[in-house]
């Protein structure tokens, strides 16, 4: 009988416990992350969700937004579109007023129909999403809505900083794409088409290849292609296991040529790379670990916190997204989502890396930008691996403006 | 042109060759016990960072023997301690029992790895050019692939075909009770058989590691591929593995070279292009952009019109 009623009054408790604990987290500015994690993505998703924790209780130390603190919520989508629907939803049920996301733009494009239609339909209720990493320029542009901000610089963006080294390097005569079959890596082809024949028309365009995504295992039969059409450059949006194979397959055929890459110094990959990308891998991004003479502030508390071999601050743009977040907060005087919204269009805020600015008209954020070669003499190395990124060019945020035919309606 | 053709035979048949590593040991299963082991190319996957670990610890060569013979146990152990109890439940119990396994590895691998790709170049002992063709040096390291690859061939149809152990072996998977009466322990040849074929997934491993990424996923990129061969080469024959390996390397390959589609075939025809635009589409796809769904293709043929496969001896 007493191990009964003892039973009963824990069950009490608990109930109380649950109970207690909803008001109170109803108190919080709720943020729903929806990015893999798990399954073969969740690298990259489970990294960033550490920044996002990071930078929260950065946020929250400090006293939080307007004295609201942040909580985060996170869902696992398995980078599928119909399962991110699916998360959102429950991230909305559960309170979730940003998403974010970052991972797929084929996730990211159905993310902002499904905000868009929900905020339509539930005025007061409004969400709003936060996009860190998909970058086809289709979600700035044609498929633009009020709701959704990115804060990565998008494919056009990038492949125009690309533009700007190659117009400077009058050693690159001959170009190669190879680029994943899909509406990512055909945008990265289009840009580079358009791009390449407005920044240095005499440079050749010899191979303009789409290979299935995440297919291939033996890229050799493609590096033989790209050695008979005497490319000296290859430019490739390809990520992960598409990027590394490919390197792989190159380094085998003995092809010497410049790596222009979107993702080869992307999480995981300098260590798998090796030496052998030294003097020709390249990539575009708003940060890597040598762009200032010492480790920024942050960078250094994130590895401190962080101990794993692979924690570094690799999103900086998370960063600024989390800080433009609070910049509008307190412009705004408010936590409500639309007027977050409207407080972020055309807020400037400098970084320790120069000015940026979220774009008005496209909700396009726009952060300095630099391309950087790999290199062993670098202060600071990648993912313990002794080989570090050094800057070639830096672009300021304003000359990354692309056009846009983004015509949103606002509330 | 005689550039391009060379070159994608040799590619092609290299890259049949490490299709036929990686796939030999499921094929040696397969035939000898009737499992389909799903968790094989788990195994492959312990191979790798078992040979790059030990590597590292005691060189390159001793890891290429220990690697394998760790495989090799922990085989012998899913066999006897695991399988064995599932036999008897059947077919369905013993794909889903090598199913979770191959979950369950991919988890082990993550935890004592973690989830990024680990730098497994390739051994500073090997890495060197072999020869040099059309002015492209080629790797010692595939050449090393191609003498692993047949030697395990050539293993293989000797131990089965021409050794008492194998003709024992052979008679067990058909008449177990008649071979156990003339007194052979028959659970010990199936612990032995599940060895050899973790070992040799474990020798695909060290060498497929660095040929390819050693990453947590390389299990599950890897076993969808390794399927068709078995499928198309006939469930359970060796030979027939080896032919639809070197077949879909080498197809495979020269299908990237052909910058052409159905289009370009059209016009060549004087045909007239198709005006419906999802159609137009189609038929513009280039066969490169096609090439690495060709094995695919090549298992759904192969099912429709032959199912025992190439060189099958029971339908699939």
């Amino acid at each position: 009988m007493r191990e009964i009623l003892h039973r009963i009054g824990k069950f009490c408790l608990a109930l109380a416990a649950l109970l207690a604990a909803v008001p109170a987290a109803a108190d919080t500015l709720r943020i729903g992350y929806i990015d893999p994690l798990s399954g073969g993505a969740a690298s990259a998703g489970l990294n960033a969700q550490k920044h996002m924790v990071f930078f929260i209780d950065q946020i929250n130390a400090a006293g939080g937004l307007n004295g609201q603190k942040l909580e985060l919520l996170s869902y696992d989508n398995k980078v599928n579109p119909q399962e991110s629907l699916i998360m959102l939803k429950k991230a909305i049920d559960e309170g979730a007023r940003i998403i974010m996301q970052g991972n797929g733009s084929s996730v990211a494009l159905a993310l902002t129909d499904a905000v868009l239609k929900h905020n339509e339909r539930n005025p007061g209720k409004e969400v709003l999403f936060f996009n860190y990493a998909a970058i086809d320029p289709a979600l700035t542009n044609e498929k633009c809505n009020f709701w959704h901000f990115r804060f990565d610089a998008d494919v056009d963006m990038k492949m125009a900083a690309f533009g700007d080294v190659i117009a400077k390097d009058k050693d690159i005569h001959k170009v190669y794409l190879i680029n994943q079959d899909y509406s990512f890596g055909k945008a990265v082809a289009a840009a580079a088409h358009r791009i390449l024949a407005a920044k240095r028309p005499d440079v050749q365009i010899v191979g303009d290849e789409l290979h299935p995504l995440q297919k291939v295992q033996d890229f050799s039969p493609y590096v033989a292609k790209i050695k008979a059409s005497g490319a000296d450059t290859v430019i490739t949006g390809n990520w992960s296991n598409d990027m590394l194979l490919l390197f792989k397959a190159g380094k085998d055929a003995g092809l010497k040529v410049n790596w222009f890459t979107y993702y080869g110094g992307g999480l995981g990959s300098v260590p798998a790379i090796g030496k052998d990308g030294v003097g020709y891998l390249k990539q575009v991004t708003e940060h890597h670990k040598n762009v200032m003479p010492t480790l920024l502030p942050e960078e250094a508390a994130f590895e401190k916190r962080f101990t794993d071999k692979s924690d570094e601050l690799y999103y900086w743009r998370v960063r600024n997204m989390f800080h433009m977040l609070q910049a509008a907060a307190k412009k705004a005087k408010s936590n409500d989502p639309v007027k977050i919204a409207k407080a972020l269009e055309g807020l400037r805020m400098d970084t320790p890396l120069g000015p940026s600015e979220m774009r008005a008209d496209n909700h396009q954020y726009l952060q300095p930008l630099f391309v950087s070669t790999l290199s062993d003499k670098t202060k600071y190395d990648v993912e313990k691996s002794g080989l570090g990124f050094k800057t070639d060019e830096k672009i300021a945020a304003a000359d990354t403006a692309m056009p846009t035919t983004c015509k949103m309606t606002r509330p | 042109m005689r550039e391009i053709v060379a070159f994608s035979l040799l590619n092609g048949a290299v890259y049949g060759l490490l299709l036929f590593m990686l796939s030999s040991g499921l094929t040696l299963i397969f035939s000898m016990m009737g499992v389909l082991n799903f968790a094989h190319a788990s195994v492959f996957m312990l191979g790798a960072y078992f040979s790059w670990q030990i590597s590292r610890w005691i060189g390159f060569w001793p890891a290429l023997v220990v690697a394998p013979l760790l495989c090799g146990l922990i085989g012998a152990a899913i066999e006897r301690y695991g399988l064995r109890g599932v036999h008897r439940q059947g077919h369905v119990a013993e794909i889903l029992f090598t199913f979770g396994l191959a979950y369950v590895i991919g988890e082990l691998v993550i935890m004592g790895w973690g989830r990024n790709p680990i730098e497994n170049r390739v051994p500073a002992v090997i890495d060197f050019a072999a020869f040099r063709v059309f002015g492209t040096s080629y790797p010692f390291y595939k050449v090393l692939m191609t003498l692993i690859s047949v030697g395990m061939f050539t293993f293989l149809y000797l131990a089965f075909k021409r050794t008492r152990v194998g003709l024992v072996i052979q008679a067990a998977l058909t008449h177990p009770q008649m071979v156990g009466a003339l007194g052979h322990d028959v659970p010990r040849l199936f612990v032995l058989v599940f060895a050899i074929g973790s070992a040799l997934a474990g020798l695909a491993g060290v060498i497929g590691g660095f040929a390819l990424l050693t990453e947590p996923n390389m299990a599950a990129a890897l076993g969808p591929i390794v399927f068709v061969v078995v499928v198309v080469g006939g469930l359970g024959s060796i030979p027939g593995a080896f032919v639809a390996s070197m077949l879909i390397g080498i197809v495979q390959t020269f299908a990237v070279a052909v910058d052409y589609s159905l289009m370009d075939l059209l016009r060549t025809l004087g045909a007239s292009v198709p005006a419906s635009p999802f159609l137009r589409e189609v038929v513009s796809v280039k066969l490169a952009q096609a090439a690495p769904m060709i094995p695919y293709l090549l298992l759904v043929l192969v099912l429709i019109v032959r199912p025992r496969g190439l060189m099958g001896t029971r339908e699939t």
